[in-house]
């Protein structure tokens, strides 16, 4: 993860004079709360000079940027070529039954957000899943329970 | 160094990913607690990622001992029996000189020169990169070529663009070269963003020195004195991997001001990006490194005239890159001596899906996709029928069984309708379905289409809402001829590639596997038994022992029945989700 303990201030006087720091800003302030919110976008507005659409139409382009709290931890469903057609249906099904949440969703605890990926990149292990920094590939429907298990 | 054992653990993506970590640190333990002056290392992907985690054993002399699914339990014995005793334990062994094993295989017919370093250096070390003839290419153009040398040297070699497109990359830099505006600048695109396809991050990740050198020599051909990395922020280890091999290369005066005493300079930074796969077409990506919406324009002007911020741009990717310091070394000739006519040196490929040994592989061009299929990738999985092989990923399309001996090769690709593209290769059995995958693309495109050309925007959604009726079962004859029109309007209205290419999963699909479609309209069936709305699931009451089990997983309570009596599943309630079928183990679930 980017550095959680960097603030906003911090973010933008490093990036302030930096030409097109938009999307780098935005990085390493969603990296602080997990997510951007209005006031966050505003004060990047304010602070690179940029009318307050501008942001959020960048941030909205890109499917990296969350608007809303994140739950502790983050769950990616990889659903690349190699994952869909080795079952990756099979693993979203059987993770939001056991989470109890659709995808995309934050558990009641706010334990764990899942979210659908397009490609991890590990394809030869696929299906695979990602929870926070960590990968876990050649999973199957009951494989990938014991995995949540962990956190 | 030399009078010690090495022992290398394979920490890729794929290598982590598979317990790499944990094997690393169950090493370290082993070799603390017995005391030995073993060295533990870890290098990249070395591209046998259907055997992770592989661990390599290094004597003293040098012989190397691959060892292959290797677990923490597993390490007691490597060290005892292996580092302490001298005595190599067979049966777990990958790859080892005078051992046959059917890794062999694997790597019989492939020619390494990306990969060439991959595995076998630690990339956090710029030493071992040296070590391996590293910015040995860089001293010689910077010392003894002028840019228009280095451009005749790329031009002969035949080297074209691996990203997907294959325009030469000596004309390119050409290009670029010519413009006279200051400052230039170079980028790498290292934006992989085609679902199956992971060659780049392999590369980054392996091997990063050989893309910053690719990179420098580019940079010094055209004029540029800075650049950019744009890399995908999935990627966190390459990108971690890529900012100590930045750091190295300005220490030892790779990077940085009047490199070698030559007067070149150059500036390098990463840009992360954001997560839109239409960032990997020029100007998109360049939108996005200046901070906007990443939204492609209409060429001409070209990047090599106008680029970032409205300078020239050249725009190169990692693999392209990765072979630059290659063809300097060893000579344009050695590099055309490769492949065929039109399209020279190898290819780098990531063989996913149904295939026996997945991974990475580079083979030199001209090879069918046969050889790399069968031969290299040891055929399908629990050894089921071959259908297709699709390539290209969202651009490419779907190669049927009569074309498998296709070479690989720009030209003879994409006169299947698919593209070579950047190298992703996804095998496909009889369970795959055609229409699912096509379905699976155009999900992909609708989603990552920026919005810019209305065809685009709205033809693919429209695509889409056709492909899942059909697979719903809902599908009218009639869609078939819809699906056509639609797709030569995108391909013919849409300005960058995302959109000209965006039906070819659809095409392809439609010229190969056609009564797939039409079972799917006519007969309302999935010959490939995979879209669920179309299947029954009912239980054989013969082999049927009452166990419940599929009682227990079914999630919506349609599969019923009494303890040691044949069960039943409630047509009304079943949901198709397969649960049964997976947790039965006396196969009395029969689908169709």
């Amino acid at each position: 993860m980017l550095h959680k303990e960097q603030n906003l201030e911090t973010v933008l006087s490093e990036y302030k004079k930096e030409q097109g720091s938009l999307i780098p800003v935005l990085q390493r302030a969603q990296a602080i709360d997990g997510y951007l919110s209005k006031p966050v976008m505003s004060r990047v507005a304010g602070e690179l000079g940029l009318y307050e659409s501008d942001v959020y139409g960048v941030a909205t382009f890109y499917t990296q940027f969350r608007f809303a709290p994140l739950g502790e931890n983050i769950v990616k469903v990889c659903h690349g070529t190699a994952c869909h057609v080795s079952g990756a249906e099979e693993i979203s099904d059987s993770l939001c039954n056991h989470l109890k949440v659709e995808e995309g969703e934050t558990t009641a605890d706010g334990k764990f957000t899942t979210e659908r990926v397009v490609c991890l990149g590990c394809c030869s292990l696929a299906p695979v899943v990602m929870v926070n920094e960590e990968t876990y590939g050649r999973l199957t429907s009951d494989k990938v329970k014991k995995v949540l298990d962990k956190y | 160094m030399e009078d010690k054992w090495r022992v290398v653990v394979g920490l890729g993506s794929c290598g982590a990913a598979s317990g790499g970590r944990g094997v690393y640190d169950a090493l370290k333990e082993g070799i603390d607690q017995r005391e030995l002056s073993a060295i533990l290392e870890e290098t990249g992907c070395i591209g046998m990622c259907y055997n992770e985690v592989l661990v390599d054993v290094i004597d003293p002399k040098g012989r190397r001992t691959l060892y292959k699914e290797v677990t923490p339990e597993k390490i007691d014995r490597i060290l005892d029996e292996h580092v302490i005793e001298g005595k190599p334990i067979t049966e777990w062994i990958s790859l080892s000189e005078g051992v046959v094993t059917e890794d062999d295989a694997f790597l019989k017919d492939q020619k390494r020169i990306v990969l060439r370093n991959c595995g076998l250096i630690s990339p956090e070390s710029i030493e071992e990169y040296q070590a391996k003839d590293g910015y040995q290419a860089l001293e010689r153009v910077l010392k003894d070529m002028s840019p228009d040398q280095v451009i005749s040297e790329i031009l002969d070699s035949g080297l074209r663009g691996r990203g997907g497109a294959g325009f030469p990359t000596g004309l390119k830099w050409r290009f670029a070269a010519q413009s006279d505006t200051k400052p230039k600048y170079f980028i790498c695109n290292a934006d992989e963003g085609d679902p199956g396809a992971f060659m780049d991050r392999s590369v980054l990740e392996g091997d990063p020195h050989s893309v910053l050198e690719g990179m420098l020599i580019g940079a010094y051909t055209i004029g540029a004195e800075a650049g950019y990395i744009y890399v995908r922020a999935e990627y966190p280890l390459a990108v971690a991997r890529l900012k100590i091999a930045i750091r190295a290369a300005k220490e030892h005066g790779f990077l940085g001001q009047d490199i070698l005493g030559s007067n070149f300079s150059f500036d390098l930074k990463i840009k992360e990006g954001a997560g839109a796969f239409v960032c990997g077409e020029e100007t998109a990506l360049i939108a996005s490194i200046e901070g906007k919406r990443g939204m492609p324009r209409i060429r001409p002007p070209f990047p090599a005239v106008s680029g970032l911020w409205g300078k020239p741009t050249n725009i190169n990717n990692v693999e392209t890159l990765a072979n630059i310091p290659w063809i300097i070394l060893n000579g344009a000739k050695a590099f055309a001596s490769l492949g065929t006519e039109k399209s020279k040196g190898s290819k780098v490929f990531a063989l996913a899906g149904k295939i026996k040994r997945g991974g990475l592989v580079e083979v030199p061009m001209g090879l069918s996709l046969r050889e790399v299929i069968f031969d290299i990738g040891g055929g399908i999985k629990e050894d089921r029928e071959f259908k297709a092989v699709q390539m290209g990923g969202p651009s490419g399309g779907c190669i049927p069984a009569h074309l498998l001996d296709t070479p690989i090769d720009y030209d003879a690709i994409t006169a299947t309708g698919a593209i070579m593209g950047s190298g992703g290769m996804v095998v496909m059995d009889e369970t795959t379905c055609m229409v699912d995958i096509a379905r699976f693309f155009l999900n992909f495109t609708q989603a990552e289409s920026c919005g810019k050309c209305t065809f685009c925007r709205i033809g693919t959604k429209r695509m889409l809402e056709v492909l899942e009726r059909i697979c719903e079962g809902k599908g009218r004859m009639e869609d078939i001829g819809l699906l056509e029109e639609l797709s030569e309007s995108i391909k013919t209205t849409s300005l960058c590639g995302l959109g000209q290419t965006a039906p070819n999963p659809v095409l392809t699909t439609l010229r190969y596997f056609r009564d797939e479609y039409e079972a799917h309209i006519i007969d309302k069936r999935c010959p490939a038994k995979s879209c669920r709305p179309l299947l029954t699931f009912t239980v054989i009451e013969e082999l049927c022992t009452g166990c419940g089990l599929c009682a227990k997983v079914c999630p919506v309570d349609a599969a019923k029945g009494k303890k040691k009596e044949p069960y039943t599943i409630d047509q009304a309630l079943c949901t198709k989700c397969g649960q049964c079928l997976a947790k039965c183990k006396f196969e009395a679930i029969r689908v169709e």
